[in-house]
């Protein structure tokens, strides 16, 4: 399978156990949401996927592409073409917006990967970058402060999203990317990932709220809880989930 | 027994040794008052340097070994030769470098000839053209760019004036040690009003003395002038003495400015153990950048004492304190006058058990009025085992002043290089990102070229492939 399969995933941090056997088939070209209550471990999934060194795989597979990806580290794991919006971007110094997203690219570059489709030359990087910043609601000085450093709650969110168009994955994994966002930037972001939308690329938009899944449309979703996918189903389970609760869950 | 390793470096191609023959004995191993004469001797010094040398060794000998700081128990001096052997020209030879410096070397790209420069095994005669060309150009200007030998031959009553003023040998045992046995080093003096617009280095200077284990510098900045001196390079230093102990000593006559930037990265065995120390006068501005890589301890605190109103200091260092090394560094700014200023920057980066400390003083004396300073100490400490510390020390005798004072330790967090690696960057690449951008206040200070190098090693220290 082309997309993103992960096998009876037990994951735990700090000697407590978070992921219990969890199964999920991703598809490349869909969209796919996993919702949940706090606590249910989708963050947890989200940084397991990327290669987070705190979370440790007890038994199970990640495979993309074909791949078993949990020997990779993080950066082996953008390579192949994966990327995690994070709920709560790090703030880091020192580094500009611009300049950091320019070395990733490099870095992409230079283990190959779609290297046609990137900018040849940081003028031209540049360019792309100043034209998807105005898209996401940024300004021209937005690029050149520090990554992350002293950016609104909002802000982080919609740097995350300029990432993800400039480093151009196959499958990403955008967790709670919703929050913080007012509902101009929440329309803002969802139409920046249905922009995507493509047979070449896949998403997994994790989420609590059901407000993000207004805009973009999921073609599958999954209920999570305690560790486990409980329930799957298409864009009707997010209106059922609405409705009851997560509740119900408790015995499945 | 090859004794070659332990010798005192001097300038061998500017002596003609033949005539001194007779002079060539084995020395016993630590310092005596025979052989402080001999160097003497040796150089065709005037009375006057022979016996300030002299006292010097008397001070030596009398001072205890300073506690305050890093832990120099290692460094035992009965075990240095000081004895020079004429007919060692080269001192060290290619095969005693170690592999690791010589790796370091590849991987900045250093051309071979430069490479054995750097080790001190070799002088680098492909830059005698720029030089030549360079000194042209200063000589037009009345500017003096020697070593401090030959200027000691050449200009014996200007360096008669200056010389150990500003570090007096009774400063601490080191300076009184390389008082006693200095040689090499740099000598320059810039007329008033002139300002050199191209930084002069060290490295340009053909001798190997440059690099020896106590050199000597003297920068003597006449009214109005400008200079900027650049010594040593981001490469790493070679040297089999296992004490380097120099004195830099400025003078920044009014209006004048100053600018001595360092980056040295020592051989892992070195015992760093440098005074520097500039005086400013009225509105004369010094500006010490200071980049510490490498040594096993390194104790170093550029100082400026400003004299006169409206004198200026500025300092600006960065020590990295990798596996099994104490950078003990830092600043002293002593404001003797009124509207005074001066602005300290630090920055540390410890790593692998490294240990980085910051010490430093401000003092301002009664009557000093509407004096400004501003002190700034960042640490970064990349992992559990490695270890950061601030000494600041203040002396304030004068309540119309404006002081600041500013400390922060950071770590970087696992959680921020997963955030950095997720978007493709190798974990070593992403390391040097961040310690890049902390030590950022530094390197926009330097010559392009320096900064280009500096960069490529802290990469280079951050794949753990050096050392």
């Amino acid at each position: 399978m082309e997309g993103l399969l992960i096998k009876d995933l037990h994951v735990s941090v700090e000697g407590k156990e978070i992921l219990k056997g969890l199964n999920l088939s991703l598809e490349k070209g869909k969209i796919h949401t996993i919702m949940g209550p706090n606590g249910s471990g989708k963050t947890t999934l989200g940084f397991v996927i990327m290669g987070h060194p705190k979370y440790k795989v007890e038994k199970g597979e990640i495979i993309f592409k074909g791949k078993n990806i949990l020997e990779l580290p993080p950066d082996e794991r953008a390579s192949l073409g994966l990327f995690l919006g994070f709920q709560y971007p790090y703030e880091i110094k020192g580094i500009t917006f611009q300049h950091f997203v320019w070395r990733s690219i490099l870095a992409l570059k230079e283990k190959k990967r779609n290297g046609e489709r990137f900018p040849k030359n940081f003028i031209e990087f540049k360019k792309e970058l100043r034209k998807k910043a105005e898209v996401l609601g940024f300004d021209e000085k937005f690029i050149e402060r520090d990554l992350n450093v002293g950016f609104s709650g909002g802000e982080k969110k919609r740097a995350e999203i300029l990432q993800m168009l400039l480093l151009k994955p196959e499958f990403v994994i955008l967790d709670e990317i919703d929050s913080g966002l007012d509902i101009d930037s929440v329309r803002v972001v969802a139409e920046a990932i249905e922009s995507l939308r493509s047979p070449e690329f896949g998403a997994l938009l994790i989420t609590h709220y059901q407000r993000i899944l207004n805009y973009v449309r999921p073609d599958k979703v999954y209920v999570m809880y305690k560790g486990q996918i409980v329930k799957e189903g298409g864009f009707e389970l997010v209106e059922e989930v609405e409705k009851t609760g997560y509740k119900i869950f408790e015995n499945s | 027994m090859d004794n070659s390793k332990d010798i005192l470096t001097i300038d061998l191609k500017k002596y003609d040794f033949r005539d001194e023959v007779e002079y060539v004995y084995t020395a016993p191993k630590g310092l005596t008052k025979k052989i402080v004469e001999e160097i003497s001797h040796l150089k065709e010094e005037p009375e006057w340097m022979r016996e300030f040398r002299l006292k010097a060794l008397d001070i030596f000998l009398k001072k205890p070994m300073p506690k305050w700081g890093a832990d120099l128990s290692g460094v035992n001096f009965d075990e240095i030769s000081y004895y020079v052997k004429p007919t060692d020209r080269k001192g060290t030879s290619w095969d005693d470098v170690p592999d690791y410096i010589k790796k370091t070397f590849e991987k900045l790209g250093i051309p071979e000839a430069e490479r054995k420069f750097l080790a001190g095994v070799g002088a680098q005669y492909d830059s005698e053209v720029v030089y030549h060309n360079i000194k042209k150009d200063l000589e037009k200007k009345g500017v003096i760019f020697l070593d401090t030998d030959t200027a000691l031959k050449k200009y014996p009553e200007l360096f008669k004036e200056y010389f150990g003023k500003v570090v007096p040998p009774t400063d601490n045992k080191f300076a009184a040690l390389n008082s006693a046995v200095w040689s090499g080093g740099s000598f320059i003096y810039v007329p008033p009003g002139v300002h050199v617009d191209f930084p002069l280095q060290a490295y340009f200077r053909i001798n190997a003395a440059n690099i020896g284990q106590f050199e000597r510098t003297l920068i003597i900045a006449d009214e109005g002038s400008f200079v900027h001196y650049i010594e040593g390079c981001t490469a790493p230093t070679y040297s089999s003495y296992s004490l380097h102990s120099a004195v830099v000593e400025i003078i920044a006559k009014r209006g004048a400015r100053v600018r001595y930037t360092t980056i040295q990265n020592w051989a892992h065995n070195i015992y760093n153990l440098v005074t520097k120390r500039a005086v400013a006068y009225q509105d004369a501005v010094v500006e010490w950048v200071d980049g510490n890589m490498g040594s096993k301890v390194t104790m170093k605190y550029p100082c400026v004492i400003m004299k006169e109103k409206g004198a200026r200091a500025e300092i600006i260092s960065v020590a990295y304190a990798g596996k099994g090394q104490h950078q003990d560094t830092g600043a002293k700014v002593i404001h003797l006058a009124p509207y005074t200023s001066s602005r300290v920057i630090s920055k540390s980066i410890s790593k692998d058990g490294g240990r980085a400390s910051y010490r430093g003083l401000v003092k301002i004396i009664k009557g000093a009025k509407g004096v400004r300073s501003n002190v700034n100490c960042d640490a970064l400490i990349l992992d559990e085992k490695s270890r950061s510390d601030t000494y600041p020390y203040m002396e304030i005798n004068e309540e119309e002043v404006d002081i600041g004072h500013e400390a922060s330790v950071g770590r970087i967090s696992e959680e921020e290089i997963f955030y950095l690696t997720s978007r493709g960057i190798p974990e070593s690449e992403a390391l040097a990102l961040v310690v890049l951008g902390f030590i950022e206040p530094l390197t926009k200070e330097l010559p392009m070229e320096y900064a280009v190098e500096l960069n490529r090693l802290i990469q280079l220290e951050m794949e753990g492939s050096i050392g």
